[in-house]
């Protein structure tokens, strides 16, 4: 059994470039240049609906949850304004650091520098750490964003329903950024000339953070903490009941999407929080692709990729088993049968990493 | 100064498009802009050595298809993360419907 070492400064790591698993060339479907284009073309129709039912819905809910407080019937509004917070921006913060959602840059950018600022997430750092976990999704020791480790880590990720460790290392990082330093880890995929952007805004967010807490101390009341930062914990419940169908239980160190990546069919209030990165393994394939295109970009390709999941739940039924299994054997994995009309994974390049496959 | 290099028929390209040219062992990207002036850039993005011609044309911009960095393909100049260096431009002429191209 393979001991794993997820350092981005340990073994595996230097193993991966030293084998050309780090910034290799992935599978990706045929799809003729014309119909790329038009799946590619951006558009800010679609985002800015979305953006204006999401804001226009934190504030009502925002709104609600002052009125009626502290009763508890202001709990509902609570909870409902504290996924768009603490979960819809997760996606917003991915799809506008893509700069896939709008075609407008600055609308990008200002959805980005928001959603960043609620999931904890510095914008500059957090931009370079997504950009790896596409260049090497999955291999272990050069993606920083794997969920489920082998063996997986399930506490970590049971305690992350409510925020806790995300939230926490959120803002120890944001004080450490604040100080004019970046962690080891970070400063690995973060070019030396972005080390002053992740510093000026980590100092920002200390001082949103410090009025927000001042706020709270005058008027006696957590009220204030309620609308900023409380809600990354109480409202993180659906960006990892989401995100953590995107990878686990599949393989690792592949470079095929189709073996590491997965699709799961969701119903639309779901993919409206999601914002369709339900469609991952399109997404790992074509980032170029915006969200709302998604759909179609899962009708074109299709064929040629695993039978998606037709449910959350039908998702989990599948993943926690293996999770289950990796506790005790972390080589164990789930390898998705391809349709017929696929084509087939390269066995050959991928055996030592396919040889566990159930 | 190097010779003038045939990269392809002016029709070859679409409108606010790009297409891959390799020469000499090298490869570049040749762009038709919205206004149908042409350009050339070095092929691969200067992030991650990924070909710039599988990527979206917008208006003025070349967005890599794999992190979406961005560069102005006139001028070479990294306009957004995560692309943080600049990319090589060389000339272009068109002659005879023939898009000509200046490299080394």
């Amino acid at each position: 059994m393979t001991k794993r070492d997820y350092s981005l400064l340990g073994e595996d790591a230097r193993r991966a470039v030293q084998t050309g698993l780090a910034a290799a060339e992935w599978y990706h479907t045929d799809i003729p240049r014309k119909e790329m284009k038009a799946l590619m073309a951006r558009e800010d129709g679609p985002a800015i609906r979305d953006t204006l039912i999401l804001f226009s819905a934190m504030i009502a809910f925002a709104a609600g949850g002052i009125v009626l407080w502290p009763t508890w019937w202001s709990a509902p509004f609570w909870l409902a304004y504290g996924v768009l917070y603490g979960s819809a921006m997760d996606s917003r913060w991915h799809e506008c650091g893509h700069g896939t959602a709008f075609r407008t840059g600055w609308m990008n950018n200002l959805v980005y520098q928001i959603a960043s600022f609620c999931m904890i997430r510095n914008p500059v750092a957090w931009r370079w750490s997504h950009a790896r976990h596409h260049t090497d999704t999955i291999i272990v020791g050069r993606d920083p964003e794997i969920v489920a480790m082998r063996p997986p880590a399930l506490f970590r990720i049971c305690l992350n329903f409510i925020g806790i460790l995300d939230a926490w290392n959120g803002w120890a990082r944001m004080f450490l950024n604040a100080s004019g330093r970046l962690d080891p880890e970070e400063a690995t995929f973060i070019p030396k000339s972005e080390h002053p952007k992740v510093v000026r805004i980590a100092r920002i967010w200390v001082l949103i953070y410090a009025a927000t807490m001042g706020l709270a101390i005058w008027t006696g009341s957590i009220l204030p903490l309620m609308l900023i930062g409380l809600p990354r914990l109480y409202g993180a419940w659906h960006h990892v009941l989401t995100g953590v169908l995107q990878h686990a239980g599949l393989a690792d160190n592949v470079i095929d999407h189709r073996l590491n990546s997965r699709t799961v069919y969701m119903n639309p209030v779901s993919r409206f929080i999601y914002w369709n990165m339900n469609y991952h393994v399109e997404h790992h394939m074509f980032p170029m692709v915006p969200y709302h295109r998604l759909p179609a970009l899962h009708e074109r390709i299709k064929d040629d990729l695993p039978r998606p999941n037709r449910s959350i739940w039908e998702a989990y039924a599948e993943v926690l088993p293996i999770l289950k299994r990796q506790l005790a054997y972390e080589d164990y994995f789930l390898k998705r049968d391809l349709p017929p009309t696929a084509k087939p994974y390269k066995e050959d390049f991928h055996a030592a990493a396919l040889g566990a496959a159930g | 100064m190097s010779n003038w290099i045939d990269a392809c028929g002016t029709e070859e390209i679409e409108q606010e498009d790009v297409i891959r040219f390799d020469h000499g062992g090298r490869t570049y990207a040749v762009y038709r802009s919205p206004d149908d002036e042409y350009f050339c850039t070095d092929g691969l993005c200067t992030h991650e050595q990924v070909h710039l011609a599988e990527g979206l044309v917008m208006d003025y911009v070349i967005e890599c298809p794999k992190h979406n960095g961005q560069f102005d393909y006139r001028t070479g100049e990294a306009k957004r993360a995560p692309v943080c260096v600049n990319l090589a431009t060389y000339p272009v002429k068109v002659e005879g419907g023939r898009v000509l191209v200046q490299v080394g």
